[in-house]
């Protein structure tokens, strides 16, 4: 018997996936950049 | 007071423009307006490229409409090994020439090498399951693939602990340049055994794949990898910017 995919299903599935950790990648890494140059001013005293 | 160790000669221009960089504020200038124009360049040229694979990029004869999710996994597999060879390099760089922001280049390059690594795997294993009926095989391919991203969080974890517990540099350096051991294994890990994974479709000058599906995929690669580099320069920019803190914290401390 063979099963029946929607080969849709999986495309989607992986698109999600990569999109969302790679957008995910780019925020944080934005994020925490700015964060810890936001820390090394306020330690200089700007 | 450490021996001094002696130091290989380089031709007089490579190690001048090498050690330009050096300067960490001649880093910034050139990394400052860098990393913005990567990450919104490397987002706009992603998106184009994974909306045309996903709408307008013709279904494949075998694979049917599975075909498209080789535009995320093909550029993540290249991104997640090259991150690694970036590490290696960075690391030769700082264990030979000592160079001050090669560790700081190979950090950078771990989180995003092993975000990529773990897309790969993830996107691997959703095309696996409709194309050869499992979602997972202890082959070459996919287990050295695996390695690499343990190796990736093996590495984080090391750099971390490093620079946390004060220890030296040279030691993620070491373990950076021996997991580069695993890349040659990922490359030629279908040609060496038997495998469901295909041999590679591109090869130097030479491709197996139709013009719609290699266009779309040099475009997804391109985006994917400035998409990369900015992230590399902002993971640089937030240890460098740690360690500027920390310095500066510590010099206020000792005053009081």
């Amino acid at each position: 018997m063979r099963e029946a995919l929607d080969q849709w299903t999986f495309v989607i599935a992986a698109y999600v996936v990569g999109v969302g950790a790679t957008l995910a990648l780019v925020l944080w890494s934005w994020w925490a950049m700015r964060r810890a140059e936001r820390r090394r001013d306020k330690a200089r005293g700007k | 007071m450490g021996a001094v160790r002696p130091r290989i000669s380089l031709p007089r221009s490579f190690a001048s423009s090498m050690h330009a960089f050096a300067n960490p504020a001649r880093f910034l200038r050139i990394a400052r307006p860098l990393t913005p124009v990567l990450l919104l360049s490397g987002l706009a040229i992603t998106a184009a490229a994974l909306v045309y694979g996903l709408f307008f990029a013709p279904a494949e004869r075998l694979q049917g409409e599975t075909v498209r999710i080789l535009f995320i996994h093909v550029p993540t597999a290249w991104l997640g090994m090259g991150g690694w060879t970036a590490i290696a390099i960075a690391s030769l760089v700082e264990l030979v020439w000592r160079h001050p922001l090669a560790a700081l280049a190979a950090r950078g390059a771990a989180v995003p090498g092993a975000v990529f690594a773990a897309v790969c795997l993830a996107t691997g294993s959703i095309w696996g399951r409709p194309a050869w009926g499992t979602w997972w095989v202890w082959d070459g391919r996919l287990t050295s693939m695996l390695v690499l991203l343990f190796l990736y969080i093996g590495y984080i974890a090391l750099a971390g602990a490093v620079q946390r517990e004060g220890g030296s540099s040279r030691i993620p350096a070491i373990f950076g340049l021996v997991g580069a051991v695993n890349i040659p294994i990922i490359h030629y890990s279908v040609i060496w055994w038997n495998s469901l994974h295909q041999p590679p479709s591109l090869g130097m000058g030479s491709s197996a794949m139709a013009a719609p599906f290699l266009w779309g995929l040099l475009a997804a690669t391109l985006g994917f990898s400035l998409l990369f580099g900015g992230v590399v320069l902002a993971r640089m920019r937030a240890l460098l910017a740690d360690i500027q803190a920390e310095a500066r914290l510590r010099r206020k401390a000792q005053e009081v």
